[in-house]
């Protein structure tokens, strides 16, 4: 029972990162039905931005110029790097997503595809092969829970990221732009007709996006503090399958099977050999395809909204 | 055609290419054959002396590029050896042999289409044997081309001519490959794993093609078992699939330990020379274009992606229309996967991964949906441009994504999308648009 508890406490951190990330592929996916496939590789942007954030935060700090604690030091990582990675978000839709508002999707996939490429080899270019390690910013505690060890970055990980998720979906649920984006998900043939800007929409969605990969990414640096520029093709592709397999159109569904996705790949290395996590990982998410072919919360589309 | 009066005839665009392409515009394909096998026979001969004579450290490899790129200084001394050896003797022998080799080529297409076909393919091939007889660089280069062809042309009937988004083709590589593989180490091969050869050696050339045959339906069985679920309704699903079926397949040979796991699994016999990965493109590309103009086939699919219901009530069986296409076109991406295994001789699952699929998929894209003119364009621009590009380093992986993405964003469905491929419109003589006007 405590070997299972402490692989749920695992379990719940880990899809922490899969949720985040999945919500951006979902909210591009369910209002341009776009696959997004540089958002992979946003994650990682936003995890190399954090770095950089916080070495520089970190450096001004020891050279006294301003005297701050490693807490405050992160949440100001968080902040601008969520700010700087909504940006590159924008930028990307801008260059590679924009201009293909009336081809054919598969094409504007392509250009993620291709987007998520430039911005690896970039990072490789800047970086070099070597991976980074993200700064130690917060003691590390842990927590004797009955035998489950809990540390407080897991708390803080899956307290922000569920944070994150409420707030999304409050934001989406109760403001005058989630309002817009819910009907330009309904339908984002006519909306435009009635005066809701798709360009801003869009923006805003591939910004919000990112931001949430950013955070995802500096989590991840926090928990895991190397940095590699490949880390997005692991988790972007993972994140990418799960964000469809919540439904189109549902931050719940995404959110959900972001944790799901975390769940399986814990408890399968948990019995399993871990060299079969991706088999079996992906075999379940064949099953559940099979069975909910819309996957969790979504609902079949018209066919007039075709690759 | 009536051209208001007072005014010079149309000479349609200018500018230099299109210039160009008028001052060939009366050759026919025969006529490019002819130069370009004079060019690589003067290359055979006099691309060693000239090379030395230039000051160049070898015969440049890939039209100059690799050496261009990568000491600027021999700029001009390789520009200057692809004009006195490719540019300049094929433009001369096609404009000159032009009229001679229109005549020719209507004497040849008076005759079956096969005999028309098989001279200019041969004429192909010695072209390309010539040309790559120089170095095993060039051999592998143009064979790994060939192989890139098959595998476009066969996911440009998914992606394309079915209109989804499919993601599995790596897999279904992977599946030929090891297919393939284990059916060549099994018979023929006295290796570590399979262990002493079933059949005599000699016969394996002869029973490679089933080997590969055997690849392709392995691939195509994986197929079936994506198709089967992702068919019963239309959407984005399939692509979902197919990225967790290719996924799965890579998982799983890494942990078959009989195939030789992460490892790989090497010492393929050598049976895909260039004749036979050459024939093997011919084919794929015959079949796939017969498939695409045939009533059941081709057309049918593009039905069912223009409008799915208006297909069914065409008659037109939906879902085993799909089905059917699906599977051919894994079937080619297995064969595909065999010849690559038998051309390195080597395969490991990571080879099978993500950036195999960006690289089919930027193929596929960037010459043209619903084309097999446009795949084959595809294919080779890519894989020579991803070649020539080598000395750039990783900058290369910036420079080619985003070539790309001019492409989708100034032509969305790629350079030569929607063009049937006609084998007599390509190889019948020209008239000189001159005399018409």
């Amino acid at each position: 029972m405590q070997f299972f508890l402490q692989n749920l406490v695992n379990a719940l951190q880990w899809g922490s990162f899969y949720a985040l990330i999945a919500l951006g592929y979902s909210m591009v996916y369910s209002i341009l039905m776009l696959f997004n496939f540089a958002h992979g590789d946003i994650f990682m942007a936003g995890a190399y931005i954090g770095f950089g954030v916080a070495t520089g935060l970190v450096a001004l700090a020891s050279w006294g110029a301003i005297s701050m604690p490693g807490w405050l030091i992160l949440v100001l990582t968080i902040i601008i790097s969520m700010f700087l990675t909504s940006f590159l978000g924008m930028i990307v839709e801008r260059v590679g997503y924009r201009p293909l508002r009336g081809a054919p999707r598969a094409s504007a996939a392509i250009t993620g595809l291709m987007i998520g490429i430039i911005l690896e080899t970039s990072n490789l270019a800047l970086m070099g092969a070597q991976r980074v390690r993200f700064p130690y910013l917060i003691e590390g505690h842990t927590y004797n829970l009955g035998g489950v060890f809990v540390t407080n970055k897991k708390i803080m990980i899956v307290v922000v990221s569920v944070g994150l998720m409420i707030a999304l979906h409050q934001f989406i649920k109760r403001t005058r732009w989630g309002m817009a984006m819910r009907a330009m998900a309904f339908d984002y043939v006519v909306v435009p007709l009635m005066g809701v800007s798709i360009n801003k929409i869009a923006g805003m969605t591939f910004a919000i996006g990112s931001a949430l990969a950013a955070v995802a990414g500096i989590l991840f640096g926090v928990a895991y503090p190397v940095l590699d520029p490949y880390m997005g093709i692991v988790f972007g592709w993972k994140a990418f399958v799960a964000a469809i397999l919540g439904g189109r159109g549902s931050i719940m569904g995404a959110t959900l099977a972001g944790f799901l996705m975390g769940f399986i790949e814990i408890f399968v290395a948990m019995v399993f050999p871990s060299t079969l996590r991706d088999l079996i990982a992906y075999s379940i998410i064949l099953l559940i395809l099979v069975f909910r072919p819309h996957g969790f919360f979504g609902e079949p589309y018209s066919a007039k909204l075709r690759l | 055609m009536a051209q208001p009066t007072g005014t010079v005839p149309d000479q349609g665009p200018t500018g230099v290419l299109a210039r160009l392409g008028r001052f060939f515009s009366g050759a026919p394909a025969l006529a490019w054959l002819l130069g370009a096998l004079l060019a690589v026979i003067l290359e055979r001969i006099w691309g060693t002396p000239l090379a030395t004579l230039l000051g160049l450290p070898k015969v440049p490899m890939l039209f100059g590029c690799v050496i261009a790129l990568s000491n600027p200084l021999l700029i001009p001394s390789a520009a200057a050896y692809v004009l006195l050896i490719f540019a300049l003797p094929i433009a001369v022998v096609t404009k000159l042999a032009g009229a001679t080799a229109n005549r020719a080529a209507e004497a040849l297409m008076r005759m079956p289409i096969l005999v028309t076909v098989v001279v200019h393919l041969g004429l192909l091939f010695l072209t390309l044997h010539i040309w790559s007889g120089i170095s095993a660089y060039r051999v592998l280069t143009l064979k790994l081309t060939l192989i890139a062809v098959i595998v476009t042309m066969s996911l440009n009937l998914i992606n394309g001519y079915q209109g989804e988004f499919s993601c599995s083709h790596p897999g279904f590589m992977a599946l030929g490959a090891y297919g393939a593989s284990v059916f060549s180490l099994l018979f023929f091969v006295d290796d570590k794993i399979f262990g002493a050869p079933l059949l005599p050696a000699w016969l394996g050339p002869f029973l490679f093609p089933v080997g590969l045959i055997a690849g392709g339906l392995v691939a195509s069985l994986g197929a079936l078992v994506i198709a089967i679920p992702s068919f019963r309704t239309r959407g984005d699903y399939l692509a979902i699939i197919s990225l967790a079926f290719m996924f799965i397949v890579k998982s799983l040979i890494e942990n078959l330990e009989i195939v030789g796991g992460p490892r790989g699994l090497g010492s393929q016999p050598d049976w895909a020379n260039l004749p036979t990965v050459f024939i093997w493109a011919v084919v794929a590309l015959w079949m796939i274009n017969n498939f695409v103009q045939s009533t059941l086939g081709g057309k049918a699919v593009n039905a069912v992606r223009d409008d799915e219901e208006a297909a069914e009530a065409m008659t037109v069986n939906t879902r085993r229309t799909k089905m059917v296409n699906f599977m051919f076109a894994a079937f080619w991406a297995g064969v595909a996967g065999g010849l690559f295994a038998h051309v390195l001789r080597y395969v490991n699952p990571a080879t099978f991964g993500i950036q195999k699929l960006a690289e089919v998929l930027a193929m596929v894209y960037f010459g043209g949906l619903n084309s097999i003119i446009g795949s084959v364009v595809g294919a080779v621009t890519l894989s020579v441009l991803s070649e020539a590009l080598r000395p750039l380093e990783i900058f290369k992986w910036i420079i080619i994504p985003l070539l790309l993405i001019l492409v989708m964003i100034f032509r969305p469905t790629g350079l030569i999308a929607f063009r049937e491929f006609n084998v007599r419109k390509i190889l019948s003589p020209r008239q000189n648009p001159q005399r018409e006007v």
